[in-house]
């Protein structure tokens, strides 16, 4: 790499080249990757603590996941949140409080839409342009390379100060291997690829996977096909969406937030759901392996009613494929004509070298407050949660932690040193007091509360006047 | 004071929903300035700055709302209101504006807004006769207006006489006038007025103003200078006026001052 002064240019100068491709340099603005919830609120909380931000979005609007017309949104015509308002919205930009308990998607969107307009951040995102780069620079800078989203035109290299990756983690479909799954002469599809109730209509369908958005799709199949089969691998607790005629989890959390240990607050979500739900072995559904807040929560009114009505019927885990059915571990055979592969999604970075992140064989990157990683203190992840409740609030406050994070570096380095050295030692580290099951599921399960603690301590570290 | 991010309250016990009235008056040619949300103390509705202020700042191309608290003016019945719930309202209306909102706050309104800018990041806030409470600000309103102020102790309402909220400027008329149309807070807001937590630090870091007149009779010269001191500032002082600058007879000079200093600082 080589640099030199262009000091005739009029131009947003091309001043700096890498192997011999000219680099725009930004001077201190951050880069923001993505314009979903966690990049606006990036770009944001960037701005109050005064740092310019460019932020690159593939898509043509706003909202990230949340987004239907987005390639990459997972939500479907029926998608509500699960976790209640008041623990859903921006601390600092409440839903309006006449909306319902738990909003539809689309209200969701216009939130989002209404986000950006109210703190005027769309003239800080280039529409229709997708990060293809980003490569570390001189004195901890970053090189982006952009392009218009599908690849047309020429490429462009900015630097920039900072690095903030917001790209999301629900939209690259994670698809297990099935044995025989080729051969099968039935439809299959990821469960990114389901949009609504009518591509379910009047068919023999196989759910599989027990996470919200299985037990969603279940529930519609059950109304709108002929016949629907959901197979999950383990007993899971189904929370209802409202106990005591209040959001459960503003119930739940009643308990959960004033520090009561983790086996009284188990014990306690127990009996509500043994009030609540009841016993579910009854309905055939095997029963839990695991104690609550183990797994993440899932919170679906309507699946024990289903299968009550005999709408749905629950199956254990997938065996094998064959041509015209599918085989399952207890020896039964289905004939689905759809199987939906509920299945989830893993995390992809591919603009970034897997050992910036620390991402290791199995795919998953060590950070600090799944946001900081090792060794490279102007790049941050925001937004890599599955907490167990709203995103909205954790992403918010981790974004402060990274805007006055940089203003720390550059107001007071000898204070930063400090918090270099923890992200160092405590880089992977998992924020939840439960035992959470190993799998790619729970990579980034937090505990809402244990993770604001923690992300607390660290905003009073990190104190820096905007 | 520091952020505080763990909101059990705000999460487990959310404010109840309840219609609330908002007035607004916008620029005919609008310049890109930053909309202004007014928000009147206790016993004051909304009618309060649709009076003069509104308009007035509209003719200065600032859409201008104001809103009235729960169980004040139009807004729904609120008996058991607190601060949290006034906070809310404020919030509320301030994030449903197409743009980030200036937060001006009158009385006891200053307090809620406060409380509110720890909770919404405002363009700017201003404190107008900020009534903060406390123990001594019951003491100065027992011995301006015992009658008035003796029954709100017990829990009834707090009745501020006309002449305590208005210069001699004024005439008498519209001065009773005005005070006829006042109504209450709730007992348990007004008690929180004495014993309440003080407002969490603003966030975002607005720029903030406080304005009041050295001749308020219901906020001491002292109690200006003391809630002015804890945002770094000292006050903008306008002799001669009552309590409620913005009925007063010389309404335009403190409403202007606002103006001015938000074209000034936050208008580029």
């Amino acid at each position: 790499m080589s640099t030199f002064s262009d000091q005739e240019s009029h131009e947003p100068s091309a001043t700096l080249w890498r192997d011999g491709r000219p680099v725009y340099d930004r001077g201190s603005t951050v880069c923001v990757i993505g314009a979903g919830a966690s990049g606006l609120t990036a770009i944001k909380n960037l701005k109050e603590y005064g740092f310019g931000a460019d932020c690159y979005e593939r898509e043509t609007g706003v909202g990230g996941a949340w987004n239907w017309r987005h390639d990459r949104s997972p939500v479907y015509a029926s998608t509500h949140l699960i976790s209640s308002k008041p623990l859903t919205e921006f601390p600092d930009f409440p839903m309006p409080d006449n909306w319902p308990d738990y909003p539809h998607h689309s209200q969701l969107l216009s939130y989002l839409e209404r986000y950006a307009d109210h703190f005027d951040l769309r003239p800080h995102i280039w529409f229709g342009t997708e990060v293809v780069r980003v490569e570390p620079a001189d004195s901890d800078r970053w090189d982006v390379t952009t392009r218009s989203t599908g690849g047309y035109g020429a490429e462009r290299t900015s630097r920039y100060a900072a690095v903030v990756v917001a790209n999301g983690h629900n939209w690259a479909p994670k698809l297990p291997a099935y044995e025989g799954l080729d051969e099968f002469r039935g439809q299959v599809i990821h469960a990114s690829a389901y949009k609504d109730a009518t591509q379910l209509r009047g068919k023999r369908v196989l759910v599989v996977g027990a996470g919200n958005t299985g037990c969603d799709i279940a529930v519609e199949a059950g109304q709108q096909a002929a016949k629907c089969w959901h197979s999950t691998r383990r007993g899971y607790w189904y929370a209802p969406k409202y106990a005591f005629g209040r959001p459960a989890d503003q119930v739940g959390d009643a308990g959960g937030a004033y520090r009561l240990p983790l086996r009284v607050r188990q014990w306690m979500f127990h009996q509500i759901l043994k009030l609540t739900v009841g016993d579910l072995t009854r309905f055939g559904l095997p029963r839990p392996d695991h104690k609550v807040f183990e797994t993440h929560p899932i919170v679906n009114s309507h699946l024990v009613h289903s299968i009550g009505h005999g709408s749905i019927t629950p199956v254990p885990d997938v065996s094998r494929f064959r041509r015209n059915s599918v085989t399952l571990v207890d020896g039964q055979e289905v004939e689905p004509d759809l199987v939906v592969l509920a299945t989830g999604y893993l995390p992809r970075f591919e603009f970034l070298a897997p050992e910036v992140l620390g991402i290791d064989a199995s795919g998953r990157p060590a950070l600090y407050l799944n946001a900081f990683p090792r060794r490279h203190p102007t790049l941050a992840v925001a937004g890599l949660l599955q907490p167990d409740s709203g995103l909205f609030t954790m992403v918010h406050w981790q974004t402060v932690a990274i805007a006055r994070w940089l203003r720390l570096r550059e107001n007071a380095p000898d204070r930063a040193r400090a918090f270099t050295a923890r992200v160092d030692a405590e880089a992977g580290t998992r924020w939840h007091s439960a035992k959470v099951k190993e799998s790619t599921r729970h990579w980034f399960e937090i505990g809402h509360i244990d993770y604001l603690r923690a992300l607390q301590r660290t905003l009073d570290e990190l104190e820096v006047s905007a | 004071m520091k952020t505080r991010v763990v909101r059990v309250t705000d999460w487990t016990r959310p404010v109840p929903a309840v219609y609330r009235e908002v007035r607004a008056a916008t620029p005919e040619a609008p310049e890109g300035k930053p909309p202004l949300l007014f928000v009147p103390g206790f016993g004051h509705g909304a009618w309060v700055f649709a009076e003069h202020w509104l308009e007035h700042a509209a003719s200065r191309a600032f859409p201008a709302h104001a809103v009235s608290l729960r169980g004040h003016g139009g807004s729904g019945p609120a008996p058991e209101a607190t601060l949290r719930a006034y906070a809310h309202d404020v919030v509320q209306v301030a994030a449903s504006l197409p743009r980030q909102a200036v937060l001006v706050g009158h009385g006891a309104g200053a307090l809620v807004v406060a409380h509110a800018l720890a909770r919404y990041p405002a363009r700017a806030g201003v404190l107008v006769a900020p009534v903060f409470g406390g123990w001594g600000t019951l003491g100065a309103a027992l011995r301006r207006n015992p009658v008035g102020t003796l029954p709100a102790v017990f829990g009834g309402a707090l009745r501020l006489n006309y002449r305590q909220l208005f210069s001699r400027e004024l005439p008498d008329a519209a001065a009773r006038d005005y005070a006829s149309r006042l109504g209450r807070a709730s007992s348990r807001a007004q008690w929180q007025l004495l014993r309440h937590r003080a407002p969490e630090r603003a966030v975002g870091d607005p720029p903030l103003l406080v304005l009041g007149s050295p001749d308020d009779r219901v906020v001491p010269p002292a109690a200006l200078t003391r809630t002015a001191g804890r945002y770094g500032a000292a006050p903008l002082l306008f002799p001669g006026m009552g309590h409620d600058m913005m009925l007063d007879a010389r309404w335009r000079e403190p409403i202007d001052a606002i103006l001015d200093w938000l074209d000034k600082d936050l208008v580029r």
